[in-house]
């Protein structure tokens, strides 16, 4: 199971505004279920060379309404397959920006910093901090939600969802043994 | 007690919280949790994780085997699978397949499961169409729903409403897409995000349940959390056909806060067709006139309703579709698929050269049965018109309503449906 996640270091790969998600992860690819084999395929149309340069660690950096369009999750398991650990954007799509959170894929919602970070910049992300630094600059994202926080700090809705069950009594807690 | 929207009364009465208002966290237990063959496996994956034994409600399940549905390869042949063994496992009575089933949101209205304020978690970002029937559909992804298949809720943050007044009379070849797209044209493709649209005013009288799905279909496309439409006689009526229990439509309080209001006069509105790759480029039919086409596609999870067959059919009665164009009409559900066969609509559309599809997400979400190859064009009675969306990141895609696609596989190009001659002098 993951762990909560806090300082993510590393470079700053640059889109811009409305990117959608069939961009992320084309529909065709939908049914594959390796990580690997999604990461492949991550940001294909949008940016062929993006692959080839990203690295373990590094920051993917949206304008508005990132990840906006379809539910697909694939979207985020390839981003993480291909080592995105943080998301800085202007404004996040609601199912984009939830399917991230509960993957434990941080995004933070900062127009500025999104406006001024530029492709290779080395960037510092904070998710417990809820900043963003670089150059010397630091930049304060938009408070997350009570539960986002408690999302994060599980490491995923999975793990926040294992809590919740274990917390619970027994007569509702591993829900009803009919199945 | 302080007004509330349609919204946050649908809300409140699903939420632990009791009463709750726009930005306020609800813990929300909804009445349908639907999954498809793409969100599904990834989902029971992540539910396994949870430790959870069994599904918190079994039978408020709903798993569709639709997008890669008939298996397209051995590996959406997997997917579908998985999504039976699951089915099977966890006794999950609501499981359809080609055959017995059709697109996920189409086929849950035919299933009676959606009444006068229910709430719809579907992992499938078009949950939305549930709107038409005065509930809540939200979208989610994998995850989300598989926490909820264990807990039985999941939270969410209440949206502001955006108070939608539609007006006046649509002219003839004005429908529910002609709607949205013109509302997605003023507001922007993020200009509804964190809001419910909802839908009022003498205009939805004029609109029929199916053309009110087209409408909320869409509404994601506006950046919407969710939509509703009010309820009427029109709705209750459907409800009735549907074997539901009555329930009175769940309508605003006077003095219910809302972020913005637009109208919208139906009178004033063209047959509309957003230019690729924005379904926010929406601009009357008549400019884009003439551009040519390679495929013309009609279908979709609510532009494949028998209303749109019926309006292909009648476009194509007498009528042959040109040579240069490949037609493909996917009706959205089984039972769609036999009311148009029974109506003889089929065989219309197929002497005119076009070929039926069984119901299937297909080739909307680019997945198969219709892919665009690198230079070619579509319009396409779908939701999304994004670079590579049908294929090849070189196609491109119109969106547009039955009408004016069906107008369109006649000519081979972009026409206004009240611009084509009359059949009747047409050789047959």
């Amino acid at each position: 199971m993951s762990e909560a996640i806090d300082l993510v270091s590393g470079r700053v790969h640059r889109f811009g505004n409305h990117v959608n998600t069939d961009a992320i992860l084309p529909g065709r690819y939908l049914a594959l279920r390796n990580p690997a084999e999604l990461g492949a395929h991550c940001l294909e149309n949008l940016d062929p060379g993006f692959r080839e340069r990203v690295r373990l660690g590094d920051i993917l950096v949206g304008g508005r309404n990132f990840g906006t369009g379809s539910s697909r999750e694939q979207a985020v398991i390839a981003l993480k397959a291909v080592g995105i650990r943080a998301i800085v954007v202007a404004s996040a799509a609601r199912i984009f920006f939830r399917n991230a959170i509960n993957l434990g894929l941080p995004v933070l919602t900062c127009p500025d910093a999104a406006a001024a970070l530029q492709a290779g910049d080395p960037a510092t992300v904070s998710v417990t901090g809820g900043f963003i630094e670089q150059g010397g600059m630091r930049w304060t994202a938009q408070p997350l939600d009570g539960e986002v926080c408690a999302i994060l700090s599980c490491g995923g809705l999975i793990a926040r969802t294992r809590q919740i069950l274990s917390q619970s009594l027994p007569a509702n807690n591993m829900v009803r043994a009919d199945g | 007690m302080q007004p509330q929207t349609i919204t946050e009364k649908i809300v409140s009465a699903h939420a632990a919280e009791g009463s709750v208002f726009a930005g306020s966290i609800a813990t929300v237990e909804p009445d349908v949790l639907m999954l498809n063959d793409v969100s599904g496996p990834i989902a029971f994956e992540r539910f396994a994780e949870t430790g959870a034994i069994g599904l918190a409600a079994p039978d408020r399940v709903v798993l569709v085997a639709d997008h890669f549905a008939p298996a397209s390869d051995i590996v959406g042949a997997t997917g579908i699978q998985t999504l039976r063994a699951f089915a099977k496992h966890h006794r999950v009575a609501h499981f359809y397949e080609p055959g017995r089933g059709g697109i996920e949101h189409t086929l849950l209205d035919e299933l009676g499961l959606i009444g006068h304020g229910t709430i719809v978690f579907g992992a499938d970002s078009h949950t939305c169409t549930a709107g038409a029937f005065n509930a809540l559909g939200m979208g989610f992804g994998s995850t989300d729903l598989a926490a909820a298949l264990a807990v039985g809720r999941l939270w969410m943050r209440v949206p502001e409403s955006i108070r939608v007044e539609l007006t006046g009379r649509p002219g003839r070849y004005v429908t529910g897409k002609d709607v949205i797209l013109e509302l997605i044209r003023r507001v922007g493709v993020d200009g509804a995000a964190g809001a419910a649209l909802e839908f009022g005013g003498p205009g939805v009288a004029e609109l029929s349940m199916d053309e009110r799905m087209a409408v909320a279909n869409m509404a994601v496309e506006g950046g919407a959390d969710t939509c509703v439409f009010e309820g009427d006689g029109i709705s209750s009526a459907h409800m009735k056909t549907r074997g539901l229990a009555e329930r009175a439509p769940v309508m605003a309080d006077g003095g219910a806060a809302y972020r913005e209001s637009i109208e919208i006069d139906l009178s004033q509105l063209s047959p509309m067709v957003a230019a690729p790759p924005s379904p926010g480029a929406a601009q009357p039919v008549e400019t884009l006139a003439g551009q040519p086409v390679d495929q013309v596609y009609v279908g979709n999870c609510a532009n494949g309703t028998l209303t749109d067959l019926r309006q292909v059919a009648e476009i194509l009665r007498g009528r042959t579709i040109a040579p240069s164009v490949r037609m493909i009409v996917v009706p959205a559900t089984q039972k769609i698929w036999r009311t148009a066969l029974a109506e003889g609509l089929l065989d219309i559309m197929a002497a005119a050269g076009a070929a039926i599809s069984p119901p299937t997400c297909g080739a909307c979400f680019g997945g198969h049965m219709g892919i665009l190859a690198a230079g070619e064009t579509a319009i396409a009675t779908i939701n999304r018109n994004f670079r590579g969306r049908m294929g090849h990141p070189d196609s491109q895609v119109f969106l547009a309503n039955a009408w004016v696609a069906a107008a369109s596989a006649v000519t081979g190009r972009i026409t206004p449906p009240q611009a084509l001659s009359p059949a009747s002098e047409l050789r047959r």
